[in-house]
């Protein structure tokens, strides 16, 4: 009798600590990615909703206009890359704030503009980089002709790094407060000149945070639309670009829900080799 | 080799605070056009203020962030706790489903509350987009971001002091309420914190799932800049990192008398 009852008491606490999260989880993440699934297989009706047939049309319409492939390609290109210059301007931050006096307070200088409102952030740059903007106010004073940087794909680069940059810096940073410096001693010891001591007792222990770091730049890089949307003057389209366009102004939602499927797909694979080369915890690791 | 290290780590800091600064010192410029210097004004802060839309969305803003903060904290540490305790058969799914939001692109989370928000519609009449569908919206990303964070408190919880608080007699309700909450409230506090200000920043997904009336302070500086810059977006934008500022410093504080314990 006992027994019943507190398996019973246990049953209902399980139910009311798993029991709300999982519904939430269920019906507004995994329901909503089934039916972005079943609407890239549907076709757009004549008043632009989602209609029948059913098949693979959206998909091999993507992969068979060279323009897609290009918009791809230009989403990677440019997330890439500007992840490639956050990481060089990153990396060494990380190890200067691990190493300071007052660490915790340098931390919060970079923890302040994560926060800081995104687009706000964008906006900045336009402040900075239209005509008669602060850059070029600063130029014309030196007598030089005004440069055209605003809208460009120069502007779009700037912006990425510098939206990202933090979050960057903060997983690689969890990663540098870790390193355990007596390897490096070690490898002094061992007759290493500070480069190769770098290189092979340092470096390898920040790979972790580093990839992380990566991944957490890369996938918003190439997934954001606002940036391009802002700073490129509507000629930097970029795959996130496309879909807001479909599911806005071309009222198109079937080809939109297909684009966000292989949106999708690019992240799951950058996903996976992630997890290949970290193992089961390096998820974990990312958050 | 230090000094050079030194140097460039407060360049970068430069970068990061520089147009924000920027923007700052513009908005009490008292020129319309272009950034010349034309003296001190605090024109476009009383502009703002007079400003009865900006006013009724930074409303809609503070709701839909303290709605779904509340929610979203409530339900990511019971979750929390419910994923360390107990073992289950879709644990493992609902632990992928939590990494989701995370590293999902925003214009996909976004698209898939539209499809899901719209399918319901048709099929049931309800909801209409509107602050509701914000708030849905904002709780379905910030979960997963309050439940991992909760967790990794919980994990460095000792397991002992609850079995002491159960041998002693207490109930489990009584147990969770005044051991396990206490030793996890800094989890809590700093997940709900997340949850706040990731949803005072998302545009995103906001933009998705409002409807008329629905209007955020992130969708109308995005609007603003659409259609053309004034200078009371400087003022507002200004506020708006003020705020953020002010709210980290006390959390940092908090945190640090928290840690000192």
């Amino acid at each position: 009798m006992r027994e019943a009852a507190s398996l019973r008491r246990n049953l209902l606490r399980f139910l009311l600590t798993v029991g709300p999260g999982a519904l939430w989880l269920f019906a507004f993440v995994l329901l909503p990615s089934v039916l972005v699934l079943i609407a890239s297989l549907m076709s757009r009706g004549s008043f632009g909703q989602l209609a029948p047939p059913l098949g693979l049309h959206n998909y091999v319409r993507f992969f068979t206009e060279p323009l897609f492939w290009e918009i791809v390609g230009r989403s990677l290109w440019i997330g890439f890359w500007a992840t490639v210059l956050t990481v060089l301007l990153g990396y060494p931050l990380a190890f200067y704030i691990a190493q300071h006096r007052h660490k915790q307070f340098l931390l919060l200088l970079v923890i302040i503009p994560f926060f800081t409102n995104f687009l706000i952030r964008v906006y900045a740059w336009i402040v900075l980089l239209q005509r008669e903007g602060v850059v070029n106010a600063v130029i014309t004073a030196f007598g030089l002709p005004p440069a055209e940087l605003f809208p460009s794909s120069f502007a779009v680069y700037l912006a990425t790094v510098y939206t990202y940059l933090p979050f960057f810096v903060l997983p690689l940073y969890a990663a540098v407060e870790r390193i355990e410096w007596n390897q490096l001693e070690a490898a002094y010891d061992l007759g290493a000149g500070p480069l190769r001591g770098f290189w092979e007792a340092i470096f390898p222990q920040t790979l972790p945070g580093l990839l992380a770091g990566f991944l957490l730049t890369f996938i918003p890089a190439v997934g954001t639309f606002v940036i391009a949307d802002l700073l490129g003057g509507g000629k930097v389209i970029l795959i996130g670009n496309l879909i807001q366009q479909q599911f806005g102004a071309a009222q198109n939602w079937a080809f939109g829900a297909a684009c966000s499927m292989i949106l999708m797909g690019l992240v799951l694979l950058g996903l996976w080799l992630y997890a290949r080369s970290q193992g089961e915890r390096g998820l974990d690791e990312l958050v | 080799m230090k000094r050079l290290l030194a140097v460039y780590s407060w360049a970068i800091f430069a970068f990061l605070y520089l147009p924000i600064l920027v923007i700052a010192v513009l908005s009490f410029n008292r020129s319309r056009f272009g950034v010349s210097w034309t003296g001190f004004t605090l024109d476009w802060y009383n502009r703002l203020f007079a400003n009865e839309r900006v006013l009724e969305y930074l409303g809609n803003t503070l709701v839909v962030a303290v709605v779904s903060t509340a929610l979203a904290t409530t339900i990511g540490t019971l979750l929390a706790v419910g994923l360390v305790r107990y073992e289950f058969r879709l644990k493992s799914l609902l632990r992928y489903l939590l990494y989701v939001p995370v590293v999902v692109p925003d214009v996909v989370m976004g698209i898939s509350l539209l499809l899901l928000f719209n399918t319901l519609r048709d099929a049931i009449g309800w909801p209409r987009l509107s602050l509701l569908t914000i708030i849905l919206a904002h709780v379905s990303f910030q979960v997963a971001y309050v439940t991992l964070v909760v967790r990794a408190r919980l994990m460095l919880l000792d397991p002992a002091l609850e079995e002491a608080a159960q041998d002693l007699g207490a109930t489990g309700w009584r147990t969770f309420r005044e051991v396990t909450l206490p030793l996890i409230s800094p989890g809590v506090v700093s997940g709900a914190l997340l949850a706040f200000s990731l949803s005072l920043d998302d545009f995103v997904v906001t933009f998705f799932t409002s409807g008329s009336g629905s209007t955020t302070l992130p969708l109308y500086i995005y609007g603003k800049v659409k259609t053309g810059i004034t200078p009371d977006i400087h003022a507002l934008s200004t506020l708006m990192v003020g705020s953020t500022i002010l709210v980290l410093l006390l959390g940092w504080l908090f945190w640090r008398k928290g840690g000192t314990k």
